[in-house]
């Protein structure tokens, strides 16, 4: 059994691409491996900046003989069959046989096809692994076809087994494979035969080169933290900037140096941002005063002065770097403590998106809607409008243009500075959140309150231009939004009905569109018309105050208040008005709701709730309540785990379906006047007091929201259930009977109704 | 090996360069005439990329970029840089090793400095070109640009050229272990009229800065920009032969109005009277003007097309 190693030896491989390269040079060459036939009991791949490596062990040396038998023709059959036949098998007539068969006489192939040395299935499996390489970026260099990820040097390929080792032969481009590699760019530099796998890893650790990203990284993260643990100081983790640098050097060696004083005072995320992005230096925090007060910077060699030239270097480079920052910072706070009007300002000139208006109109929108939400979230309305205005103005600050993965966070400072309450700031810093499903969620109420109106203005706003997500493609992140709003809302249960905010919402950015031109603007024109005379009450207020408002500002002509009024004297005829058409502000809203629920499905999925049990829920009234709707849910998921749950379930389907195939045969409806007097047998009268006792309660723990009493209440109803459709027939051929008792069946449906729709419950 | 001694001066820094480079067998040529933002707008760049013939130049190109402007007060920042640039068509295998001896040659040993090749795409939406490379990283700082361009105009390169592009101001303040660029010894420290980067370019800094930024006049700016664009047009499409009779494409001098077409949306640019959404429709119009030059070019003996 021998063993396979591979090298592809290049210029330097990006970073970010090494781990899913790993991935793909094992999975296409085992995969080939063994399509060809052959069998290995183990492969592991590894990378370095300028290699990707691959060890196959206990590789079969030769696939196996095969003997294939094809049918062919009947050998009276016309000529044409037969060389068809022929032609398929590629074989010739005197090469078959003839057998026979039922029919007669028919033609026979035996196709053997000898095994072949593992060799000459590595070298075209490679070959073509190599052409046909997944790499997200390749490209060609001097006057070569081949594409490779950067330029590709060297293709190292043996089979080695107790006899020694071979290389396997191939060449790709004028590359020929051989057993030979280099070691570290600078320490050793001079070609080196190898034999196999460990003798390759050996080799390489002598010519300064740790094969293993994992090993690289847990070297790094040791010595790191040694480095750290000796001035009393802890790395702050970041293992996504770890895996990156392991990506960087074939020999590490990290070095630790230290903030100069004169930027300790900048905020510790500018620090730790500036020196990961632009330096990718670990950030080193002193316990004692809580600052980050140094940073370990891993290089790539080790050097005679023990690295002093060089650490030096990146003690430049970054005193420079943070200049700019500290430069950005005291200007930023400048402006912020003579209260941001510029950026305000600023902000009207940048583009939102070219349908949605300039970030200043969606950040007026924000701020109306988060007054909205304020009261639901026991937040003061003022300062959830004044916090949504504040923001996003670090959007307008040098240090966010700088990095803009600090926005939000400067927002705090800035707003701070500018001498906002906590609240405020603290919402600038945490309206974005939570961001991804692990992200956390904010809590305090006045964050809340913007952090909701914001994704409500996103998904409102992309709605009313229809932009939805579709299948993979979501560009806009709204299945992210989805999620954010799901989860404020039922981490901080808010009482709210979505439908409300979302048509507020989905009407601000409506209006925004009578400032555009054409078709655009005759579409928002006639939709301002259907929902003044569709909605009533605060709606329509709120919809005449928002169109008179953009018409006006576009200095129409029309007298607005007393079109409302000609209009709603005349509705419904003036407006043809289908709420159900699409682009109305029914329909979105309700476009919109249904996309919640959806992802509300995945969320509760995530949490153990099946969908089915999510429908059963969701068709009852009152589901733009998610707080509503996932009560309901976890206490019917409860109920449906326990037995009395389950054979209720079927209990109330069997009710079901006898109902409405009655009702059906019949033309009517059976849901009034079952009468206790009309029951034959004891279940039939046990069913009767056992819902006189639990309608009432299932009625008053709904009112109360207390969906387990209320499951607890009709679960009850299972053993009287049972009992009755074990001891009674229902379709009685007296008449009298027959419907009593479905009129009593139709007390089970309603009772089940008032929970949930039992119906889209599965199994 | 004994290393060099350290250079003491920028020009000294550029001087080595050029042996360097020339010792490798590159035509050293000189800056291009005209404003650009960077030395891969010399068309011994953009257009020798492009074709077959093989190619090799090293230069030193003064570039502009008006809104890097800082009236000479940042450390760093200039409106005004040195780049020095070297291409090689097609690109030779050891062109890093190439690269790495051009580093030892001012001075940055590799066996005590951390050099590293750092992933960096390299992409040009005024030219319609790109390449794939790393920007090089000295002890954590970029000290050069290293691309395999594979489209320049809209044409695949075919061969591939090889690019190096050095910050020589970044590179040189390093090397000589300067603070602020306006401190650094122009000529030789110990020279008997010695000048620093300052004494020869903080005026002028200031004074561009000012142009630049406040009194450029964007009327005549934009007037300019639609003048060289038509002008381009023009001669992309006279006719290739002259009076004579005889096949003169003029791929340069069209080429020359694209570089200015580019450098005068750079100043509009910095004088901030180019929004967001026209920005791109700007860039756009100095591409198509690339692509036309590429296009014609390609045409031409220097491109290696049969006459």
């Amino acid at each position: 059994m021998p063993d396979l190693l591979i090298e592809l030896f290049s210029e330097e491989i990006p970073a970010r691409m090494q781990a899913r390269a790993r991935d793909d040079l094992k999975r296409l060459v085992t995969d080939g491996l063994v399509q060809a036939g052959l069998t290995y009991a183990s492969a592991g791949a590894f990378s370095t900046p300028r290699r990707l490596a691959l060890t196959v062990e206990g590789l079969s040396a030769q696939s196996p003989d095969t003997r294939e038998e094809r049918k062919g023709p009947r050998t009276d059959a016309p000529e044409k069959a037969l060389e068809g036949f022929l032609r398929g098998a590629g074989l010739t007539r005197d090469q078959l046989q003839v057998r026979d068969d039922k029919k007669g006489q028919v033609w026979f192939a035996v196709i053997a096809r000898k095994g072949r040395p593992a060799s000459e299935i590595v070298a075209e499996v490679l070959e073509t692994t190599i052409r046909d390489f997944p790499w997200p970026k390749s490209m060609r260099w001097g006057t070569g076809s081949l594409r490779w990820v950067r330029p590709l040097h060297s293709i190292l390929c043996i089979l080695s087994d107790e006899s020694g080792a071979t290389t396997v032969p191939l060449n790709i481009d004028g590359i020929a494979s051989g057993n030979s590699t280099r070691g570290h760019r600078f320490l050793s530099p001079d070609a080196f035969t190898v034999t196999g796998f460990d003798d390759y890893v050996a080799r390489l650790r002598r010519a300064h080169v740790m094969l293993d990203p994992a090993e690289r990284e847990a070297e790094i993260r040791q010595q790191a933290e040694n480095l750290a643990f000796a001035r009393g100081w802890q790395i702050v983790p970041d293992d996504t900037l770890l895996s990156e640098v392991a990506g960087l050097v074939e020999w590490p060696v990290p070095l630790m140096g230290v903030i100069e004083d004169r930027f300790l005072d900048l905020p510790p995320e500018v620090l730790q941002t500036s020196m990961k992005e632009h330096q990718k230096f670990f950030s080193a925090r002193n316990p004692k005063t809580g600052r980050i007060e140094g940073f370990v910077t891993v290089a790539n060699i080790a050097t005679p002065d023990d690295g002093e030239t060089i650490l030096a270097g990146n003690q430049r480079v970054l005193a420079a770097r943070l200049s700019d920052a500290a430069f950005f910072w005291e200007n930023d706070l400048r402006e912020a403590k003579s209260g941001m009007n510029a950026w305000a300002e600023g902000l009207k000139s940048v583009t939102f998106h070219n349908k949605m208006g300039s970030q200043a109109d969606r950040i007026a929108r924000v701020a109306a809607l988060a007054r909205e939400i304020a009261p639901m979230v026991g937040a003061d309305p003022d300062q959830a409008e004044t916090a949504a205005r504040v923001a996003k103005l670090d959007l307008q600050s040098a240090m966010v243009g700088e990095f803009p993965e600090l926005q939000g966070i400067m927002g705090r400072y800035y707003a701070q500075a500018a001498g906002y309450p906590d609240a405020v700031a603290d919402a600038a810093r945490d309206h974005y959140s939570p961001l991804g499903p692990s992200d956390a969620v904010p809590t305090a109420p006045v964050s809340v309150a913007v952090a909701l109106a914001d994704k409500i203005d996103t998904l409102t706003g992309f709605w009313a231009i229809d932009e939805k997500p579709t299948g993979s493609k979501d560009p806009f992140a709204l299945r992210r939004a989805a999620l954010g709003t799901i989860r404020l809302i039922v981490n901080n249960v808010v009482r709210s009905h979505l439908l409300d905010a979302a048509k507020t919402g989905l009407l601000a950015n409506f209006s925004h569109q009578l400032n555009t031109i054409g078709e655009e603007r005759t579409k928002a024109v006639d939709l301002a018309w259907e929902t003044i005379v569709a909605e009533d009450g605060r709606l329509a207020k709120h919809a005449q105050k928002i169109f008179a408002k953009a018409l006006n500002d576009r200095n129409s002509k029309i007298d607005w208040n007393a079109a409302v009024e000609k209009a709603k004297a005349q509705s419904p005829d003036r407006v043809k008005l289908d709420p159900d058409r699409p682009g109305t502000l029914n329909h979105t809203s309700h476009n919109l709701l249904a996309f919640l629920h959806d992802r509300l499905k995945v969320h509760l999925r995530d949490q153990g709730i099946r969908h089915d049990i999510i429908d059963a829920v969701l068709a009852q009234p009152g589901n733009d309540d998610l707080v509503l709707v996932v009560n309901r849910a976890t206490a019917l998921n409860a109920m449906l785990q326990t037995e009395d749950g389950r054979n209720l379930t079927q209990g109330l389907k069997r009710a079901g379906n006898i109902l409405a195939q009655a009702e059906e045969k019949d033309g009517v409806e059976y849901s009034f006047g079952a009468d206790a007097k009309f029951a034959e047998t004891d279940q039939e009268r046990a069913l009767f007091a056992a819902l006189d006792k639990a309608e009432p309660a299932i009625r008053r723990a709904i009112a109360d929201e207390d969906f387990p009493a209320a499951m607890t209440a009709i679960a009850a109803l299972r053993a009287p259930i049972d009992a009755f459709f074990e001891a009674v027939q229902v379709n009685s051929d007296n008449q009298i009977l027959r419907r009593n008792r479905l009129n009593l069946l139709s007390r089970i449906r309603n009772a089940g109704r008032e929970i949930a729709d039992f119906t889209k419950i599965e199994g | 090996m004994t290393s060099p001694k350290p250079p003491r001066s920028f020009q000294e820094i550029i001087l080595r360069l050029q042996t360097y480079w020339a010792g490798q067998g590159c035509a050293v040529l000189q800056p291009y005439d005209m404003e650009v933002g960077a030395g891969t707008f010399h068309p011994a760049t953009t257009l020798r990329a492009l074709g077959q013939r093989s190619w090799a130049a090293a230069y030193v190109q003064p570039s502009r970029r008006p809104t890097d402007g800082r009236y000479g007060e940042n450390p760093n920042r200039l409106q005004h840089y040195y780049q020095y640039q070297v291409i090689i068509k097609p690109s030779p295998p050891d062109l890093q090793n190439l690269y790495l001896g051009s580093l030892k040659a001012i001075g940055l040993d590799p066996m005590i400095h951390d050099i590293r090749f750092v992933e960096d795409d390299w992409e040009s939406p005024t030219l319609g070109a790109w390449g794939l490379g790393w920007e090089v990283w000295c002890d954590g700082m970029e000290v050069s640009q290293f691309t395999y361009f594979q489209q320049v105009g809209g044409h695949d390169c075919r061969p591939v050229s090889g690019e190096l592009t050095y910050g020589l101001e970044r590179l040189a303040m390093y090397v000589l272990g300067a603070e602020h660029v306006m401190d650094m010894p122009f000529n030789d420290p110990g020279a008997a009229i010695a000048l620093t980067y300052g004494d020869i370019f903080r005026q002028t800094e200031q004074e561009y800065s000012r142009w630049n930024f406040d009194q450029a006049d964007t009327e005549t700016l934009f007037q300019h920009f639609k003048d060289a664009e038509a002008e381009c047009a023009r001669i992309i499409a006279a006719s290739e032969t002259d009076s004579a009779g005889r096949r003169i494409p003029m791929a340069h001098p069209a080429y020359d109005q694209c570089i200015k077409a580019s450098h005068i949306f750079n100043l509009l640019d910095a004088r901030g009277v180019i929004s967001v959404t026209e920005r791109q429709a700007y860039i756009g119009r100095v591409r198509a003007l690339a692509r036309a030059c590429a296009d014609l070019f390609l045409t031409t003996e220097a491109a290696g097309a049969s006459a």
